[in-house]
């Protein structure tokens, strides 16, 4: 008690140290990513891709808001890949810090609840990587949210694609599936993918889970190889991977490996090295096949970060993208307005190809890629139309 | 359902439960001589695994022999254990018990993120040991597992032999026994208690380190998840119990495979069959397989 006003006076000096220049007037942006957690990468391809986008477009002046130019600015918020921070990020950074719009979060077990609080609070929300169809549609009512949109395709559509794949290119009739029960990306993928299997001939011998955070597959592993199947689907990001697959060669399976898209972060052959070889997986773009734009912006990114982007940092490019331009469009910092503006974007040239929202959807009509992890590379397969 | 895939599943859960075990023990030694939960022993654990990656990369250029980097991280962690006993446990030693709960909580959360810090991103364990896989009649079972087992095994048995053999030992469970008097015997509790959580945290920093060579990727939240397991483990065999906590380890490995192994049975029951089990056990045999009741003096 005695400390009390010695307290008192350093409290009222810290907070007047607070009150310093105002910031020049900008756009705020609000960026939820993954930074740390199970995930980094994909919340550090995320932060690069906007840094990057907001260092080049504010280079050119910024904005034009109601005539004149406005710079913009990103809040970043880190929802550690955990679904309660995602939402504490999205509610701290639409109701407190009062960004125009949010982008992010990329991991579905984060976007989903993310879109519940930007759609309440009547906030835009674009999500660059998220592809588990609930992000963007009510699963209880089934209508589409208002407010949320995504740059990239959704999972069934990279469910048919893969199970096409492992029919046809692959000529497999068995297959088997371990995923995480707990992450809705993973989750929606298996089951999707089993649905569309099943559905064109093939026959899923076994459809194993574990949880987010274990490391031991051994048991699980043990079960599918008694089932023999000939291609076993991971849908599982890329922390992940490389243990499953290393405990699978060292019981004996030989069983070709296919990955969704959660597994498109370069770390993973950083972790998984020689074990990850040969596997194939779905993306959302392939810098063997760029367009100029593309090319533009993979050269871009290599100069100020020193690597190649992956698919995280070019659908966070184009999600800054389609925002600058809606915007623009709406010429006034106006939530509403800027989601009409957005809805209402004609045809967006990207980094991953040209987009628009059907309306009345918050999806874009978007191609996938399959590639293979060969020689430590991502190697360009085939592409995979809608 | 054959013969070979039973054998298959029962080294899975060897594996598994020489893990589990040896983290256990840390959770119980520290509690028998002084009746608190160590908090802070999962993240202890997780720390083994970073300390054998910070000691095999930064002597990149000596290939350092497995046990040789074993012993190095038991003895760096064990000093760590008996550090946070010095800093944070014994100061509250008089004090209410959920101040001490409290405080080993806290240091966990401290040591969790100040890893955060350092290793945002999840980290490859470097290989210093070259697994052999050997197939026999549809079982296959790898020197790595063999490794593991065999190394969770010899330090079981050499921390038995300790508590049971050596005069350290019996110090140990004389304060476990009454902690009031034994000072009054000529024993230094002090050091016996610093002993106690130096071995304790040694054999979880070797647990974390055999994982880490098991599960080849490591990050600072791995310690959480296998942790709050290990306590459950230690608390199943009897919290306190040296030997409960072993054969808790190896019941909770045993357990969960078990669940994921049945066959029509899908995988995604494992948690809710393993931990409905326990939660039965707990209710028949509350004080775990081998805990006793505190007597109750009239």
């Amino acid at each position: 008690m005695k400390y009390l006003p010695l307290l008192a006076a350093v409290v009222s000096v810290a907070g007047l140290i607070g009150c310093g220049e105002k910031a020049p007037p900008s756009v705020k942006i609000g960026l939820n990513a993954e930074l740390t957690g199970e995930m980094p990468a994909v919340g550090a391809s995320s932060k690069n891709a906007a840094e990057l986008f907001v260092e080049q477009l504010n280079a050119s002046g910024g904005l034009t808001i109601d005539g004149a130019k406005m710079p913009i600015s990103l809040n970043v918020g880190d929802n550690g890949a955990k679904a309660d921070q995602a939402a504490a990020i999205a509610q701290r950074l639409i109701s407190q810090d009062e960004v125009l719009a949010m982008i992010g979060p990329n991991a579905s077990t984060c976007a989903i609840p993310a879109s519940e609080i930007a759609e309440s609070l009547k906030c835009t929300m674009i999500s660059p990587w998220s592809t588990n169809p609930k992000t963007t549609v009510d699963a209880t009512t089934g209508k589409s949210k208002d407010y949320v949109f995504r740059a990239c395709f959704i999972d069934t559509f990279q469910a048919r694609v893969l199970a096409k794949f492992v029919l046809g290119t692959l000529n497999a009739k068995t297959s088997a599936v371990l995923y995480d029960v707990a992450s809705e990306a993973p989750n929606g993928q298996a089951t999707l993918f089993k649905e569309v299997f099943e559905k064109n001939g093939g026959q899923v011998v076994g459809f194993e889970t574990y949880t987010t955070g274990d490391r031991d597959f051994s048991a699980q592993l043990t079960k599918i190889k008694a089932a023999n199947p000939e291609v076993i689907f991971l849908p599982a990001y890329y922390g992940d991977v490389p243990l499953i697959i290393e405990q699978a060669r060292r019981l004996g399976i030989t069983a070709q490996f296919v990955g969704s898209d959660a597994w498109s972060s370069p770390d993973i052959i950083k972790l998984g090295g020689a074990n990850v070889e040969g596997a194939y997986f779905c993306n959302h773009y392939s810098t063997q096949i760029a367009t100029p734009i593309a090319e533009k912006f993979v050269a871009d990114y290599k100069a100020k970060y020193g690597q190649e982007p992956d698919d995280v940092a070019a659908l966070t490019f184009d999600s800054m993208g389609l925002l600058a331009q809606a915007i623009n469009a709406a010429g006034k910092v106006d939530r509403q307005a800027v989601r009409d503006a957005l809805a209402a974007i004609p045809k967006y040239d990207g980094v991953t190809g040209t987009m628009q929202f059907e309306p009345g959807s918050g999806d874009p009509i978007k191609s996938a890629v399959i590639l293979q992890i060969k020689d430590g590379k991502f190697v360009w397969v085939a592409n995979a139309q809608p | 359902m054959d013969f070979a895939y039973i054998v298959q599943q029962a080294i899975n859960a060897l594996q598994l439960g020489s893990i589990y075990a040896l983290i256990a023990l840390g959770y119980s030694m520290v509690y028998g001589v002084l009746v608190m939960i160590n908090f802070a022993h999962g993240d202890l654990f997780m720390l083994g695994a970073f300390l054998c990656f910070l000691i095999v990369s930064s002597l990149a250029a000596f290939t350092l022999p497995f046990f040789l980097v074993l012993l190095l991280v038991m003895v760096g962690i064990g000093l760590l254990g008996a550090l946070i006993e010095r800093l944070a446990y014994r100061p509250l030693r008089g004090g209410p018990r959920v101040s001490a709960i409290i405080t080993a909580l806290g240091c966990g959360l401290v040591i969790a993120n100040l890893t955060l810090v350092r290793f945002p991103y999840p980290q490859p364990m470097p290989q210093l040991f070259t697994s052999v896989s050997y197939h026999v009649y549809g079982v296959t079972i790898t020197s790595l597992q063999i490794l593991i087992i065999g190394v969770a095994v010899v330090l079981m048995l050499g921390l038995d032999f300790l508590i049971r053999k050596t005069s350290y030992g019996m110090a140990m469970r004389a304060i476990s026994f009454d902690v009031k008097t034994v000072p009054l015997m000529g024993i230094p509790v002090n050091r016996i208690i610093t002993l106690t959580f130096f071995i304790g945290a040694g054999l979880g920093g070797a647990a974390g380190m055999l994982y880490g060579t098991a599960y080849p990727v490591i990050a600072p939240s791995m310690g959480i998840l296998v942790g709050w397991k290990a306590f459950i483990a230690a608390v199943i065999g009897g919290i306190g119990s040296i030997r409960g906590a072993v054969l808790g380890g190896f019941f909770l490995g045993a357990v969960e495979v078990t669940a994921v192994s049945l066959p029509n049975v899908p995988s995604t029951y494992r948690d809710l069959i393993s931990y409905s089990l326990l939660l039965i056990i707990l209710i028949f045999k509350p004080h775990g397989f081998l805990g006793k009741a505190p007597n109750q003096k009239v």
